[in-house]
């Protein structure tokens, strides 16, 4: 049985939405009723059945639509996918990584031969079917990292590895919560995140590259993030701020089931054996307010978190000019009673 | 000076002399006052294998000085970009054991980092040292165009139009610091402009 793909907008008319087996699987963010930074970092590694993690590089309703959006973001600004030139390599590693696990976990859909050197892709639902050289760029349309990740949801950063450090080297990021991969790239580990309030001060930045640097081949591991963003668009970049900004003055309490919505990056982070890089994928899932709610624990939990975050963050996270109006129509969903351990619904 | 800072913006040092076989030196300005500072604790014939290359600011100053020096080769340049195709070569016929010196405004040091990148040498190998104006070479998020020489919080971009945000998040790679709409939420919020990088 393969997936229905949705034909659907983050753009313009906005018409996306998430059927109701995509709202029971949506990654919720939070296990409990608060919410501070921690290197929630966990192995990643398959979890159950009809969830976003069934397969380690999820595929789902909104993967053509995805992709389609994708395309007309990089037809407008080809500056959002970049690659420094020792990064070629790492591509392919990206290229082999993905082809392998979306053939691996969708054979319906996705089929991945090869001989040697010589690959064969079918990719059904985008109605490709390319022969290529692995390792020979002058045999694919695009370079490695921008010909897969034209074809696989989620944004990407394929990171270098050297002098104890991460550096952001390479990426594809149409999808982002307000950051620049055009500003960024060439940045270390410390640097790139430098805006964040908060976590430099947690020390929490300093114990994630610990980690990351040691992850090995085979072991990815993963963790979530959240923001919020009006109307599900997919394009918050900083390039676009001034067109996607006003959204947030055109909250009200009759649109926030329709218009607010919660998105959640599903972020991992994988060893590439060539190398030796580091590919951080970051997924970025979409849930309106009304859809959320269909779950009374996600209702209930969701208002005390963003009703009791602090300032700095609800600031940093952009949500300062809807918080009080977002927080009273939760609040209407929230009876007080206690809310069961753990991510899921009840 | 921006009140708080953050992590990506850059942090300035003092320059002394390095063990090397050749000196680059690249200054504006002011930054030949630290290249005379580094002279007094030089050990003896240090700028015989010394190249320095010198933008002047509008008073004209200090060239006699750095001239003074006595180094191998003396440059002075019209502005920054009249100075580029020279350190370019330089930097591309240079051996091992060349030392980078950059001192002055944070323009001047940016860009010639930003050079000296892409011919493939560490930034953490060069000496820098801030001296003079605290003006900022900032990016355009938006449009992607470069605004020299920005004194004010919030800034206009000279390319867009747009109102910015200065902030202090920077990057080498494109010498810069970034700017971000100031009002996108609300085109009808300006707020009041006020010099504080001068």
């Amino acid at each position: 049985m393969g997936i229905t793909f949705r034909k659907e907008t983050f753009r313009d008319d906005f018409s996306f939405k998430n059927s109701p087996e995509h709202i029971r699987r949506f990654p919720f963010p939070f296990h409990e009723d608060s919410y501070m930074y921690a290197v929630n970092i966990e192995p990643h590694v398959v979890g159950p059945k009809g969830s976003v993690l069934e397969n380690l590089i999820d595929v789902d309703e909104h993967y053509v639509a995805e992709m389609q959006d994708r395309a007309l973001v990089l037809a407008e600004d080809p500056l959002r996918c970049q690659s420094l030139p020792h990064m070629t390599l790492a591509g392919w590693d990206l290229l082999e990584l993905l082809m392998e696990q979306q053939a691996l976990g969708y054979p319906e859909h996705f089929t991945l031969t090869r001989e040697g050197d010589h690959w064969r892709w079918i990719n059904r639902p985008l109605g490709i079917d390319d022969t290529f050289t692995f390792g020979d760029v002058s045999t694919l349309p695009y370079g490695p990292m921008e010909y897969i990740t034209r074809q696989s949801q989620g944004d990407f950063c394929i990171l270098d590895q050297r002098d104890g450090n991460l550096w952001m080297d390479a990426g594809m990021v149409t999808t982002q919560a307000d950051w620049s991969l055009d500003f960024d790239i060439g940045m270390n580990f410390f640097e790139w995140h430098a805006p964040v309030p908060l976590a430099h001060e947690k020390g929490i930045f300093i114990r994630a590259l610990k980690f990351l640097t040691n992850i090995q081949q085979g072991k990815p591991a993963r963790r979530l993030n959240w923001t919020m963003t009006i109307n599900p668009r997919l394009d918050t970049s900083p390039e676009n701020y001034h067109k996607w900004g006003p959204d947030r003055t055109t909250v009200t309490p009759e649109n926030v089931g329709d218009k607010v919505h919660l998105r959640v990056e599903l972020q991992s982070f994988w060893r590439l054996p060539r190398s030796n890089g580091i590919v951080f994928p970051i997924r970025c899932y979409l849930i309106k307010m009304d859809e959320l709610v269909t779950q009374p624990k996600w209702a209930r939990r969701l208002h005390r978190v963003i009703r009791d975050l602090p300032e700095e963050l609800a600031t940093y996270k952009g949500l300062t000019r809807y918080r009080p109006t977002l927080v009273e129509w939760l609040s209407k969903l929230d009876d007080g009673s206690a809310t069961s351990p753990g991510f899921g619904p009840d | 000076m921006a009140a708080k800072s953050i992590i990506s913006r850059p942090i300035y040092g003092t320059l002394s002399p390095q063990p090397g076989k050749h000196h680059l030196f690249i200054a504006d300005a002011e930054g030949a006052l630290a290249i005379t500072d580094l002279a007094a604790k030089a050990p003896a014939g240090f700028f015989g294998d010394a190249h320095i290359i010198f933008i002047p600011g509008p008073d004209g100053k200090h060239v006699a000085t750095l001239e003074a020096l006595k180094p191998a080769q003396f440059y002075q340049g019209y502005s920054f970009a009249s100075a580029l195709p020279r350190l370019k070569q330089t930097l591309a016929n240079a051996h091992m054991g060349l030392r980078l010196y950059l001192a002055g405004t944070e323009g001047l040091i940016g860009q010639a980092m930003q050079t000296a990148l892409e011919a493939g040498i560490d930034h953490t190998s060069m000496q820098t040292e801030h001296r003079g104006s605290l003006a900022r070479r900032m990016q355009c998020v938006h449009c992607k165009g470069i605004t020299e020489n920005v004194t004010t919080q919030p800034a206009t971009c000279s390319h867009c139009g747009l109102l910015l945000l200065v902030r202090d998040h920077y990057s080498r790679r494109l010498a810069a610091f970034q700017g971000v709409c100031i009002n996108a939420e609300d085109r009808s919020e300006i707020p009041p402009m006020e010099e504080i990088f001068r």
